[in-house]
């Protein structure tokens, strides 16, 4: 396998700012490729070098993979860091760098495939002795109906080739069923160009728990702990931390034993995340999907246990294969971290873009910003609203949360509207204080100051 | 009910995310078409910002050089007042002639019109013909053959008509 002297970057925002700080810590050199939009953005100054690829709109930029691979080949670099998003979990560019001896830091196509189908995905679980939620696949209305006598209402209805919530439909009576599962089948071949739809057990309440792992793609696999990420709103996580807490340490090791063995199952290399469903009123877990890439909220792993995910991502890359044993990954202290946006949660979280006329983020210790953003920052309409992390590390969650009101409270945006506000107030909740809350709390939260709001 | 301009940048948005080219919306009154071009972006609505070439430096060693020569890269100079640039429409190899060994499209001094061959764009294999989208005369090409152009990298000047 050949050494990795030259990274080229296919990404944005603060995750192409966090992968070139690996980098130039590492010696590597950067090739970053920007759309027009990020030309004068903060990871373009860091960059070594900045070729722009195309215009703002993504499927012009960021999802070209010919163009991409192109760069990569004239700017002479030896490897690619998909980040998140964008290409890294579409099997195009790691087949790119495959044909072309370019280094892909992440999985094999192959695997990506593997984990991107849900429905082969639970077999994978099963076959591994994972827990999955009761369900399977639903072809005719038929087999359909008799799943869900025996499954028992609710249930929901997914999309095989989908993930991350979309394309759901919550089904409660079977008179609903023909019409919803029309419904999830058109749309999931619409957006994902995979009609193919199953059916799983609707578990109500549920805590979504990941588990961490690294893999040198010839069968070993280590953990890195578990993140509780159940703080989400429609799906998309806005709070994350680790360890999950009130979970007893059998319950614990089960969760991470059985996330490695999934990855195990698939020779998986590189970093991934296999994520759970933790069903609070049966005290069970179930596989939910593996994210076969970095995640945004690695951080806080990184925080307990002092290991840079993407310095062993390269590594694994360069085929020096898994530099740490189970023992060093032994977590220390609470970790949290909340996803600063700029979007306006007083307006259904619209996205707020615009000219950041003043940042100023937290320097506090024991607090880790992970941010694109500065005073003068443009955040465009064609991307997502993520400006920045905030990721504190304490002795104990009490003093973790304490942490991050102070670290919240010391973050001054100015120009766009962020959810700074709106994140304090999940810190300062009694709720969050006492750990453990389900995907659908902030839900809850969310009414009830939109009702203060109204009636206040 | 009516569209805001931030309604309209969000659907944008998620058009982009798609995988579909058009999308049409009609409510209580209001349409909206928008449609993904697959065609480069209009050479006219390109004004002087165009990217200054780092001539005659292979990629490697220009790579390898940490100068902050990509901040400066938006600063391309007119060689002439009132000359425009041509920009690339997309990054990839640029070669001036059809095949290695043959006469370049064009030369410095040429006359062109609008849909004249200026050069080629290579990607990953593709050949992709590049053409002047503005008459006039050509100043000089600043795009040296066979090396990497990037999105909106002056190719070359035209004294337009």
């Amino acid at each position: 396998m050949p050494a990795i002297r030259r990274v080229l970057i296919a990404n944005r925002g603060e995750i192409a700012l966090r992968i070139i700080r690996t980098c130039h810590k590492l010696g590597l050199e950067t090739v970053l490729v920007v759309s027009e939009a990020d030309r004068d953005a903060l990871p373009a100054r860091r960059a070594d070098r900045v070729v722009c690829i195309g215009p703002a709109p993504a499927s012009h930029s960021y999802l070209r993979a010919e163009t991409i691979m192109q760069a990569a080949l004239s700017t002479g670099a030896d490897a690619i860091h998909p980040g998140y998003g964008f290409l890294s979990e579409r099997t195009q560019l790691a087949m790119l760098c495959e044909e072309n001896q370019v280094s892909f830091i992440g999985p094999t196509a192959a695997q990506i495939l593997a984990v991107g189908d849900k429905l082969r995905a639970r077999q994978q679980a099963v076959g591994t002795e994972v827990p999955v939620v009761p369900g399977g696949a639903v072809v005719t209305l038929e087999d359909a109906e008799a799943l869900f006598e025996h499954l028992g209402a609710p249930v929901l209805i997914k999309a095989v080739g989908g993930g991350g919530g979309r394309g759901m439909k919550l089904v409660e009576s079977l008179d609903a069923l023909p019409g919803a599962l029309k419904m999830a089948s058109a749309e999931a071949g619409a957006a994902f160009g995979d009609a193919r739809v199953y059916m799983e057990r609707y578990v109500a309440r549920g805590r979504h728990v990941e588990v961490q792992v690294l893999g040198d793609g010839e069968g070993r696999v280590v953990h890195l702990g578990e993140r509780d990420c159940s703080v989400q709103r429609r799906y998309q996580k806005l709070v994350e931390e680790t360890p999950a807490p009130g979970i007893d340490a059998g319950l614990r090791a089960r969760i991470c034993a059985a996330g490695q063995r999934f990855a195990e199952g698939l020779n998986y290399r590189g970093a991934g995340t296999v994520e759970f469903l933790l069903d609070v009123e049966r005290n069970a877990f179930y596989f939910l999907e593996m994210n076969a890439r970095i995640q945004v909220e690695h951080p806080v792993t990184e925080m307990v246990t002092g290991v840079d995910l993407v310095a062993e991502q390269i590594a694994i890359a360069a085929g020096e294969g898994l530099r740490i044993g189970a023992s060093q990954a032994q977590p220390s202290g609470h970790a949290i971290e909340c996803r600063i946006n700029a979007e306006d949660p007083a307006n259904d979280f619209m996205p707020s873009p615009g000219l950041i006329a003043h940042a100023e983020w937290p320097q506090l210790q024991c607090v880790r910003v992970d941010t694109w953003v500065e005073s003068g920052s443009r955040v465009s309409p064609y991307y997502d609203s993520l400006i920045g992390k905030i990721i504190v590390h304490a002795p104990t969650r009490a003093a973790a949360v304490t942490r991050m009101r102070e670290a919240l409270a010391a973050t001054k945006i100015e120009g766009v509207r962020t959810n700074i506000d709106f994140q304090a107030a999940v810190m300062g909740s009694p709720d969050f204080q006492a750990g453990g809350v389900d995907t659908h709390w902030l839900g809850g939260l969310i009414a009830q100051r939109l009702q203060e709001n109204t009636h206040g | 009910m009516s569209l805001t301009a931030r309604d309209v940048a969000e659907i944008l948005r998620v058009l982009e995310e798609s995988s579909f080219d058009t999308l049409d919306l009609d409510m209580d009154g209001v349409q909206l078409r928008l449609r993904r071009s697959g065609a480069p972006p209009a050479r006219e609505s390109v004004p002087t910002p165009a990217l200054a070439p780092r001539a005659g430096e292979s990629p490697a060693k220009s790579a390898r050089s940490a100068a902050p020569a990509h901040t400066a890269a938006h600063a391309g100079v007119a060689p002439e007042p009132g000359a425009v640039a041509v920009p690339a429409p997309l990054l990839g190899i640029y070669y001036r002639a059809p095949k290695p060994g043959e006469p370049p499209f064009v030369e410095a001094g040429d006359k062109v019109q609008a849909d004249t061959i200026i050069g080629i764009i290579e990607v990953m294999k593709l050949m992709n013909t590049v053409r002047a989208g503005v008459a006039g005369q050509i100043v000089s090409i600043s795009a040296p053959n066979g090396e990497l152009v990037e999105y909106g990298q002056a190719i070359l000047w035209v004294r337009p008509d």
